[in-house]
């Protein structure tokens, strides 16, 4: 394998992502909708719910770094349909006939979603700057949070590429998206602490990539916080995403079967 | 070499595709069941180099599957085929850097240029950086595309979409060409256009090219040699003129096409693969018409 025909892929792929992205950016301007709800409504009443954290700001303060997570998670885990719409095109079947290796395939359409995950993330901060919010806006915290975010929106959108490539219909994928993002939300600590769930719920929370990333967010974004430690996070997400990345190259070519 | 038409028995080879030298497709008893079900069985035949070769067939016949195979979109279940010379099974990753393919349905991104949807092929198929250009130019030059180059694709009529697909395919120089049902849905211009670049192209760059088609017109005028596949197996090959005249003196290759396939009318294709070309074929339990 030769590692600059790799990474000219790879670059290739992701390029025309990104072309295709900024010439059609409603999508990201229909997600960013959904964070300043998140933060402006939920935040706001929930931090006066007494037992959570010590009133509206600072609970809106913990929320942030969730909901960046969550928006990741949310913009990468349709990924796949977008990938079953290519297959249905025939662009999926030009892709894997053409001499490209596959694992350059995979990671360049990883890499875009990643960068969707920066258009959130951007949408996050002037919105925290907008309502004064004390997080770490400096460049090195913003750019390690850059980082986090497209390894996060890599992760999800590899393991959303691989359910594609196993429900394989459009109509199968929605439903079995909805499912599995909720419970991946509800299921870490993005909106609530991990020491308010019951001992079960904790248990699954560990299994949980989202609890990973959400946490090495808020190390980053809420200086001072309680987490488990930015090297860990990185660690088990660059673990979990190289896993997936070996089950994506296996079950890609089996889209078009 | 003198062509001869015959009727194909299964795993039967067909002489009527032999030719001068070494063909630039050699299926070898391929063979692809989905279950229980056998969608390609025991086919083997040869494409000469530089031929049009076309694939007739109802849906369900077991085109799709065999274009899959040698393609290496999909692995045979049995047998071999040499595509450019090379083992589809042994080696599909040398086969895939020997061919081109253009799907059905129009696959050039619509919300790319021409051009970038040309330099995006380049790159996928490592033709180099001083290369690219002057390849994207002389394949834009070449399919009537220059002043369309810098235009997003979804402005592009059917037409020129299916013309950047053939430029997009013949970038890299292939030995072989697959086509899938390359002028369904174009006006008759459209096809016409296309035809005509298929055959320039052929000439200028001595390329083989198979192709699907359910257009008996483009059968007859564009291709060299005909095959018709039923129910995964090759019921009958020749040229168009062979088929006929061994019909009957007065048919035309609708009726050929009738003759070996008529018999699945009411049993060959489903809803769901109609809608779907891609489903995978679906059980075909007639067995008349490959006699």
């Amino acid at each position: 394998m030769s590692l600059r025909k790799f990474c000219l892929q790879t670059a290739a792929v992701a390029d025309v992502e990104l072309r295709k992205l900024v010439r059609d950016p409603t999508e990201l301007a229909s997600r960013a909708v959904q964070p300043v709800l998140w933060l402006t409504v939920f935040g706001q009443v929930m931090g006066n719910v007494r037992g959570i954290h010590g009133g509206p700001e600072s609970y809106t303060v913990f929320l942030t770094p969730g909901i960046l997570a969550q928006s990741v998670l949310f913009s990468a885990i349709f990924y796949g349909i977008a990938v079953i719409w290519e297959r249905d095109l025939g662009v999926v079947h030009k892709q894997l006939v053409s001499p490209a290796y596959r694992s350059a395939l995979v990671l360049g359409k990883a890499f875009a979603a990643g960068f969707r995950g920066l258009v959130q993330a951007g949408v996050i901060y002037v919105l925290a700057a907008a309502m004064h919010l004390p997080l770490a806006y400096g460049p090195l915290p913003v750019v390690a949070v850059l980082g986090i975010v497209v390894l996060g929106s890599a992760l999800f959108s590899t393991f959303s590429l691989i359910i594609a490539c196993v429900v394989k219909t459009r109509e199968r994928f929605m439903g079995i998206g909805q499912v599995l993002t909720m419970p991946l939300f509800f299921a870490s600590s993005a909106i609530y602490p991990l020491d308010l769930m019951p001992p079960w719920l904790r248990v699954v929370a560990r299994f949980n990539p989202l609890t990973y990333l959400v946490d090495a967010l808020r190390a980053l974004m809420v200086p001072g916080s309680a987490t488990a430690g930015l090297g860990g996070d990185v660690g088990v997400m660059a673990v979990v995403f190289a896993l997936l990345l070996v089950l994506a190259v296996r079950v890609y070519p089996g889209l078009v079967r | 070499m003198n062509e001869q038409l015959v009727a194909e028995a299964p795993g039967r080879r067909s002489r009527t595709a032999a030719t001068d030298g070494a063909p630039s497709i050699d299926v070898r008893s391929l063979t692809r069941r989905f279950g229980t079900f056998t969608a390609v069985d025991h086919l083997s035949f040869a494409v000469g180099s530089g031929r049009i070769f076309g694939l007739l067939g109802s849906n369900g016949a077991g085109k799709s599957t065999l274009v899959k195979m040698m393609t290496t979109l999909l692995p045979p279940t049995e047998g071999d085929a040499l595509v450019g010379g090379v083992s589809i099974v042994a080696d599909p990753a040398s086969v895939r850097s020997r061919i081109g393919y253009v799907p059905q349905m129009l696959s050039a991104d619509g919300m790319l240029t021409g051009r970038e949807n040309l330099l995006f092929s380049a790159r996928l198929y490592d033709v180099t950086a001083n290369e690219r250009k002057p390849r994207v130019d002389e394949a834009l030059h070449f399919m009537g595309l220059d002043e369309a180059a810098g235009k997003l694709v979804k402005t592009y009529s059917g037409g020129m979409a299916r013309r950047l697909e053939l430029a997009q395919a013949m970038l890299h120089r292939p030995a072989v060409l697959f086509l899938d049902e390359p002028t369904i849905g174009l006006d008759p211009l459209a096809r016409l256009a296309v035809w005509d670049r298929l055959r320039t192209m052929r000439l200028e760059f001595g390329m083989t090219v198979l192709l699907t088609t359910h257009d008996m017109e483009e059968a007859e005028s564009l291709c060299d040699e005909l095959a018709i596949l039923h129910a995964g197996r090759l019921a009958v090959s020749g040229t168009a003129a062979e088929l006929r005249t061994a019909l009957s003196s007065t048919a035309t290759l609708s009726d050929v096409f009738a003759h070996y396939c008529g018999g699945t009318i009411d049993k060959g294709g489903v809803f769901a693969d109609a809608r779907s070309p891609r489903a995978a074929p679906p059980p075909v339990t007639d067995g008349g018409g490959a006699s």
